[in-house]
């Protein structure tokens, strides 16, 4: 892999983290991406089926899944798994979403998973070839292709440090706040970045300096790259032994923050976890000089790196390996929008024609298509086309209970009953408690007269006599019209369909 | 007949005369002796040293009371029934480190006693066993070696098991089968505390002999810390110094600590902390307002005024309006106690709507009568520092 992300990657997001996502899709919009750089949301406790977001001014739908697998099968093509999960459960988010496999980088933002269970996550991911950015950061991004999240911040800020467009550097750092800082800084001093992780604070991450400038190195875009390291760990020595050896070969600018450290025995945490020297070696000082010596371009501090990144730049443009960039066409984000009330899953008024469930509505429409309702059901309630046998019974239910529905308030009570999740039960309970005079009345005053004779102990013979003088027909006695013998032509006719 | 010594977070108790197992002779200790050794111990405060040459303590002593002792049976044995196992984390891999020799003087011959084996942390529990029971060191006899195998296993198993991060035994005593603990070393890696919750009890971290204690101030930032998502850290440097940092982010907080310490020296330097991850506007106005009550709490001896950094990065997420309004709401209430300790505060910051957290913070200043200066992200990050210096 020379490139982590490009134009078209796509990611699944672990967590529906709204601002996020929606910071990222305004980005995609503004550099005029084709797909959203979401293709799906797992967000285990929800039942929702979709998210709305804004893309641009409109709104697109983002689908929801249970688990990572679910949005997998759906969205084979997300190879990136954005972790948004707390410290709690990101370790098995990860590893089940590298049991599911098909991913080439996962990012994990989560900061103080337990050290065994972050090595674990880590050497298993390294083992399947998988990319792990994080835990405890705000991510990579590749300008002009694909942002992780948060990166970077608000969309002004995106564009004031050019990183709405791929530039020439190679940015890797721990901290997140400073990756952005650095970001703002090689703008001003030089074209911007190609590709930059920030690779996380704490004291075991996935990919280290190494790996990422190792990528770097290979990918064209990048013309030199920049290490901002921290006191403690040795992960830049390993730099330092890839600069000597050969196998990096592009310029490199390197700082280590946490100097101060020195100055104060071990109880003094400076900065992140993972920033703490055990023994000399571990020195930002040390790794500093270090650095310098292998050759790698190191300041005096850290408030002279813009001076060396910016002579670094001119330098690598006199030579012409570094290019004038042409600014590319954006799209500027709305500040004003509004989310649509109504959202259908089904039908789409977008385009030439109107579709139901993809069909145009004249393909289904008009005598001449052979299609009739129960095709035109079957597409909008059940979102695909239905085979004959299916349409024509649904059409036959419809002809046949076209008398009933909503005025049916028992019927209709159980089906809203059921709509708002209560179990069958409840359903039918609330059903049969909406009985009364003007719906299921014989039902009503069978049981109001029966009980009346029971209470009285009337005879049979006396109740009758009691009804006659009332001048009532007995309610729940035989239907008016339909009987044994004279059937219900409509279920005889659905017994028959169905048989 | 009993052993006691302290339990501190130190070693070398031993070179230090700190350990009682004699009164006449060795293991004759009653609870009455050990009782009163441990009276005149923490009566008055002790000088530890942590470095020998030879019987020679070098370098300077720390300097503290002992608080905590330990009382425990006294194990009567040779010198050469003493062994050591330790393990932790080097690099990607676990290391175990065997020894058929305990006691002090392993540290001087270390490259020679001990064996050490690392582990991937992907191998298995039948892997680790099969390869401690392969590599025994060779100094130990060999009718002891599966014995000591199978305490090494087991020994590794609670290592990794219970989420240590350093687990040392040095020494442990082995007599045929019976093993006794004489002396041990932990560090739990804290991080895993909420799924150790059953096996680690109710864990406390206490202070190590010679550290100061933490202050309430300190300890107040801590507890909120340990709250909320975001992060809140406070370490107090030197508080009577003139310099002090209210800084976001913890990349950024470290630049400015570096650079103070460049550009003014860390005598100067008050404090070391980060607020970050998004606090709320809550937050942040608690986490400023320990500060300036720290700050106003004396004037600079030599008359100079104080100064404050309101520094950070440019942030990802977090609001930075928000979060300057707890900073306003903690200016309001603090505003007379900044005023008389000759408070200039430098501000410098960007990130989600910095443009109205930097407007409402000069705005809010200047109504106050603090002397103020403000910067966006187009003055680099840290030169306010400069600013602050040279006024």
């Amino acid at each position: 892999m020379e490139r982590l992300y490009t134009r078209d990657t796509q990611a699944i997001f672990w967590n529906n983290n709204k601002t996020a996502i929606q910071r990222m899709l305004d980005y995609d919009y503004t550099i005029q991406r084709e797909t959203p750089s979401v293709a799906a949301i797992v967000a285990p406790t929800s039942n929702n089926k979709f998210e709305k977001f804004f893309f641009g001014g409109d709104e697109v739908m983002i689908p929801l899944f249970k688990c990572t697998a679910d949005a997998k099968a759906a969205q084979p093509q997300a190879d990136v798994l954005l972790n948004f999960a707390s410290f709690r459960s990101a370790y098995d988010v990860t590893m089940e979403a590298l049991e599911v496999g098909g991913f080439t980088s996962m990012m994990i933002t989560a900061e103080g998973i337990p050290e065994r269970l972050a090595r674990g996550m880590n050497q298993t991911a390294r083992e399947a070839g998988v990319t792990i950015i994080g835990p405890a950061t705000v991510g990579a991004i590749t300008p002009g292709a694909f942002k992780v999240a948060n990166i970077g911040g608000t969309i002004s800020n995106i564009i004031n440090s050019k990183l709405h467009r791929a530039g020439s550097c190679g940015l890797v750092t721990r901290s997140g706040g400073l990756f952005n800082e650095l970001s703002n800084i090689i703008s001003i001093n030089a074209d911007g970045i190609a590709e930059g992780v920030a690779i996380g604070g704490d004291r075991f991450v996935g990919s280290v300096f190494i790996d990422n400038l190792l990528r770097m190195e290979k990918n064209p875009d990048v013309k030199y790259m920049i290490l901002l390291g921290e006191v403690g760990g040795t992960e830049e020595y390993k730099v330092i032994e890839a600069v000597k050896n050969g196998t990096l070969t592009k310029p490199i600018i390197a700082w280590c923050i946490g100097t101060i450290a020195k100055h104060y025995d071990s109880g003094v945490q400076f900065g992140h976890a993972g920033a703490s020297a055990n023994g000399e070696m571990e020195t930002a000082e040390y790794k500093n000089n270090a650095m310098k010596e292998a050759g790698i371009h190191v300041p005096a501090s850290f408030n002279d790196l813009p001076e060396i990144i910016n002579g670094i730049y001119k330098e690598l443009h006199a030579e012409g390996i570094i290019k004038d960039i042409k600014d590319p066409l954006m799209n500027t984000v709305p500040t004003v929008r509004r989310s649509k009330e109504f959202i259908c899953t089904i039908s789409d008024d977008r385009g030439e024609e109107c579709t139901y469930a993809g069909f145009p509505i004249s393909s289904v429409a008009t005598p001449d298509t052979g299609k009739g309702i129960g095709d035109v059901i079957s597409l909008l309630w059940f979102k695909k086309q239905y085979p004959k046998w299916a349409t024509e019974f649904i059409e036959t239910v419809i002809k046949t209970v076209a008398d009933h529905g909503p005025a049916v308030s028992g019927a209709h009570n159980a089906k809203v009953t059921a709509r708002a999740g209560k179990s069958v039960v409840e359903s039918l309970v609330t059903g049969l408690l909406t009985i009364g005079p003007r719906f299921g009345g014989a039902i009503d005053g069978a049981a109001e007269h029966f009980k009346y004779a029971n209470d009285n102990n009337l005879t049979p013979k006396e109740f009758l006599g009691h009804m006659k003088k009332q001048g009532i027909p007995i309610p729940g006695i035989g239907h008016r019209i339909k009987s044994l013998k004279n059937p219900d032509l409509r279920v005889t006719g659905l017994m028959n369909f169905c048989s | 007949m009993l052993v006691a010594k302290p339990d501190m977070l130190f070693g070398k108790r031993g070179m230090n005369n700190l350990v009682l197992f004699r009164d006449a002779k060795p293991g004759d200790v009653t609870l009455a002796k050990a009782s009163s050794w441990i009276d005149e111990k923490s009566s008055s405060e002790q000088e530890v040293y942590f470095s020998f040459d030879g019987d020679k303590p070098t370098g300077e002593p720390s300097v503290d009371k002992l608080t905590h002792f330990i009382v425990e049976p006294f194990t009567p044995h040779e010198q050469s029934e003493e062994y050591y196992v330790s393990a932790t984390c080097v690099g990607d891999d676990d290391v175990i480190y065997m020894s058929a020799e305990g006691g002090i003087a392993i540290e001087e011959d270390w490259d020679n006693k001990v064996t050490e084996i690392a582990f991937a942390i992907t191998a298995t529990d039948d892997e680790i066993a099969e390869k401690i029971r392969a590599n025994v060191p060779k100094d130990v006899a060999e009718a002891n070696k599966a014995n000591f195998a199978e305490f090494c296993i087991g020994f590794f198993k609670a290592y990794k098991e219970l989420n240590f991060a350093y687990l040392e035994i040095n020494p442990f005593v082995m007599q045929g089968s019976k093993i006794e603990l004489l002396d041990m070393v932990a560090k739990l890696d804290d991080t895993a505390g909420f799924m150790m919750v059953s096996e680690w009890g109710d864990v406390s971290y206490p202070t190590a002999f010679g550290m100061e204690d933490k202050s309430p101030e300190e300890e107040a930032v801590e507890l909120a810390d340990s709250k909320t998502g975001a992060s809140l850290k406070l370490t107090l440097l030197k508080p009577e110094a003139r310099i002090w940092t209210m800084v976001a982010g913890g990349g950024a907080s470290v630049v400015y600590a570096d650079t103070i310490a460049d550009m003014a020296g860390i005598e100067d330097l008050a404090n070391y902390g980060e607020y970050s991850g998004g606090p709320t506007t809550g937050e942040t106005k608690f986490y400023a307002e320990t500060l300036f009550d720290l700050m106003t709490r004396e004037k600079d001896p030599s008359g100079r005024g104080k100064v404050l950094i309101i520094g950070g990065a440019i942030a990802n997420f977090t609001d930075v309006a928000k979060t300057f309004t707890g900073i306003i709401q903690a200016f309001e209430n603090y505003q007379d106690k900044l005023k008389a300790i000759d408070v200039k505060i430098y501000v410098r910051r960007g990130g989600p709507n910095y443009e109205k957290g930097l407007k409402d913070i000069k705005e809010a200043a200047d109504r106050m009568g603090l002397y103020i200066e403000v910067y966006g992200p187009e003055t680099h990050v840290t030169d306010i520092v400069r600013m602050a210096l040279e006024k």
